[in-house]
């Protein structure tokens, strides 16, 4: 079959590799119809992860149909599923207790002990995201191998188009579960910093969770646009001053409740040797810190911080003082996708939720690598980029 | 493991002393035979009843198939067994384990008997943890041999030894949790490449 395949920075081809078939009594296979580049994606690209190794197949967004199911899978062929970008076994505590992204039996035992080391855990299993999550091939490609089928995927009713559902692997429940740990209240007034695709997401949740007002803070242009659209007043941190500006905005209070997304490209993962690289490219540098400090300092006293984006590793001058003086709340987390699918998908289905209109760039998959190369280098006008295998 | 005079005020369990002649008084004093000066040992919950993971690791041909470097298990009668281990450079260490101690649903002991290449010994245990499951822990005494097949069983054991208890356990309770145990590979032919 094709795929994406990584083999190093900026760096990616579409390989002739082999097909995927059943390993083990849970796996499906499943025919990738839609597939996106996700912003994390960049960060393989861009060689800021390790763990990874040449001929890695990525992408961890996609959907298609079910063509091949094992013994131990409640899926049935020809079905259409969404597969959560989470590897979650649905079996362990965690996975009872809807933590799905702290599935403690999806990552093979031997990719465990680099986050151990790092986190004193092991990170559960992701599609396409280097090793250290566990190695598994990603969904860039014209079949995948999904474990745990009887948990993972959702299965779409017949006749939904795929780019109305695609993004409920990832960035939508994402996004959603930025504006829920966000713990909103009728009234309150939510500063969202980062218009990717998962603070718009967080924009529409939060308005929907009853948000008074969402102020979203960016300096791409057409990103600002895309949430103005939703309702939400706007920043453009590259001509305001963003903590004066909210004072302002908020009488003197500061918003109840903060959302850093500006990290969200980064489902980053970085071991501790690899902190060298990744602050002399300033990808831990005071810019990327920037959002999340500058959120703790506007947000209201004993109000919430919600942290979709993601950090890897150890940050310098994180304002923990404020935190502690000011009593405020920081959830954060990778997206526990299974515990939010069938809520979203009614939502998507009873059209209280668009997220069609974030598709700028539509693909086949043989042109991936141009689609990275697009993505990486033209960030305002490309919101996201849908890649259809065997088009 | 109990804990004794040796350490007061302290409940860890003996495996994490950072005072390892202490430990091992302990150790042999109280759980595990003596066979060496070496330890290995971790925890893990497990999602499933005592009784029925205790059923499953008695059965000592059943531990291959979540032990990375086992090569074979060969049950010789009830209390022994015959263990040959993979080491590096296509060679392999062996030696026979002898049950010293067990409690139905709770416990096994071993220690190996005598002409073990690697001698060791040891006990796992099955502690009921309501909701949660049950607590497998694993203790693990071992005399690390000098030369080459010392330099052999310190790569088996990886940097630490704590690492290959862990993955062990951590396959026992993929297997145990969800009928599997987790794999990258694309395709069978590629698990058993893996497996090689």
């Amino acid at each position: 079959m094709k795929a994406l395949t990584w083999h190093g920075k900026h760096d990616v081809r579409i390989d002739n590799v082999d097909d995927p078939e059943i390993v083990n009594p849970r796996d499906a296979i499943i025919k990738v119809t839609a597939t996106a580049i996700c912003g994390s994606d960049l960060h393989l690209y861009d060689g800021y992860i390790p763990t990874m190794q040449s001929g890695d197949i990525l992408g961890h967004e996609f959907m298609g149909e079910v063509v091949e199911t094992g013994s131990g899978s409640t899926l049935k062929k020809g079905q259409k599923v969404v597969v959560p970008f989470t590897i979650a076994c649905g079996s362990c505590y965690h996975c009872g207790k809807h933590q799905y992204s702290g599935c403690e039996n999806g990552n093979p035992a031997d990719n465990q002990d680099i986050a151990r080391e790092l986190y004193g855990h092991p990170m559960a299993a992701l599609f396409g995201y280097s090793h250290m999550t566990g190695g598994y091939a990603g969904g860039q490609a014209e079949y995948v191998r999904v474990p745990f089928s009887d948990t993972g995927p959702i299965v779409i009713p017949d006749g939904v188009e795929d780019e109305k559902v695609l993004f409920l692997s990832d960035i939508l429940p994402t996004g959603w579960m930025a504006a829920e740990n966000a713990e909103i209240e009728p009234g309150d007034t939510v500063a969202v910093w980062g218009c990717g695709p998962v603070g718009l997401f967080a924009v529409q949740s939060a308005f929907l969770m009853g948000a008074e007002r969402v102020i979203a803070i960016d300096h791409f242009p057409h990103r600002l646009e895309l949430a103005r659209k939703f309702g939400a007043e706007t920043i453009n941190y590259e001509q305001t001053a963003t903590y004066d500006a909210l004072m302002q905005m908020t009488g003197g209070i500061g918003p109840d409740a903060v959302i850093d997304s500006v990290g969200l490209e980064a489902h980053g993962l970085f071991v501790d040797n690899a902190i060298d690289q990744i602050k002399a490219s300033t990808f831990l540098g005071t810019d990327r810190i920037h959002a999340i400090r500058q959120a703790i300092i506007a947000c209201r006293k004993g109000g919430r911080v919600s942290m979709p984006a993601v950090y890897g590793g150890f940050v310098d001058k994180f304002p923990l003082g404020a935190v502690m003086q000011k009593g405020l709340t920081l959830k954060t987390g990778q997206t526990h996708v299974q515990h939010y699918l069938p809520g979203l998908l009614d939502a998507i289905m009873e059209g209280k939720i668009d997220t069609t209109f974030l598709i700028s760039h539509r693909m086949p998959l043989e042109q991936a690598p141009e689609g990275y190369r697009m993505f990486h280098d033209q960030q305002n006008e490309v919101t996201k980029i849908v890649l259809k295998p065997g088009q | 493991m109990p804990d004794i005079a040796d350490r007061p005020y302290d409940d860890a369990p003996v495996s994490t002393s950072k005072d390892q002649d202490a430990a091992v008084r302990i150790a042999t004093a109280e759980a595990v035979e003596d066979r060496g000066d070496s330890f290995a040992g971790w925890a893990v919950t497990i999602n499933r009843p005592s009784a029925e993971l205790y059923a499953w690791w008695r059965d000592f041909s059943n531990l291959a198939s979540v032990m990375e470097n086992v090569e074979a298990i060969d049950v010789l009668d009830d209390k022994r067994s015959h263990w040959t281990v993979k080491a590096p450079g296509g060679t392999h260490v062996e030696w026979d384990a002898i049950v010293t101690e067990e409690r139905e649903g709770e416990l096994i002991a071993w220690a190996s008997a005598e002409g073990a290449d690697v001698a060791n010994s040891g006990r796992v245990t099955f502690r009921d943890a309501g909701a949660r499951g049950t607590v497998v822990t694993a203790t693990i005494l071992y005399d690390p041999p000098a030369g080459v097949i010392g330099k052999l069983v310190a790569k088996l054991f990886q940097r630490e030894p704590n690492i290959q208890v862990r993955r062990d356990l951590a396959r026992f309770k993929q297997l145990m949790e969800t009928g599997e145990v987790a794999t990258n590979a694309m395709n069978p032919k590629q698990r058993e490449e893996q497996a090689a």
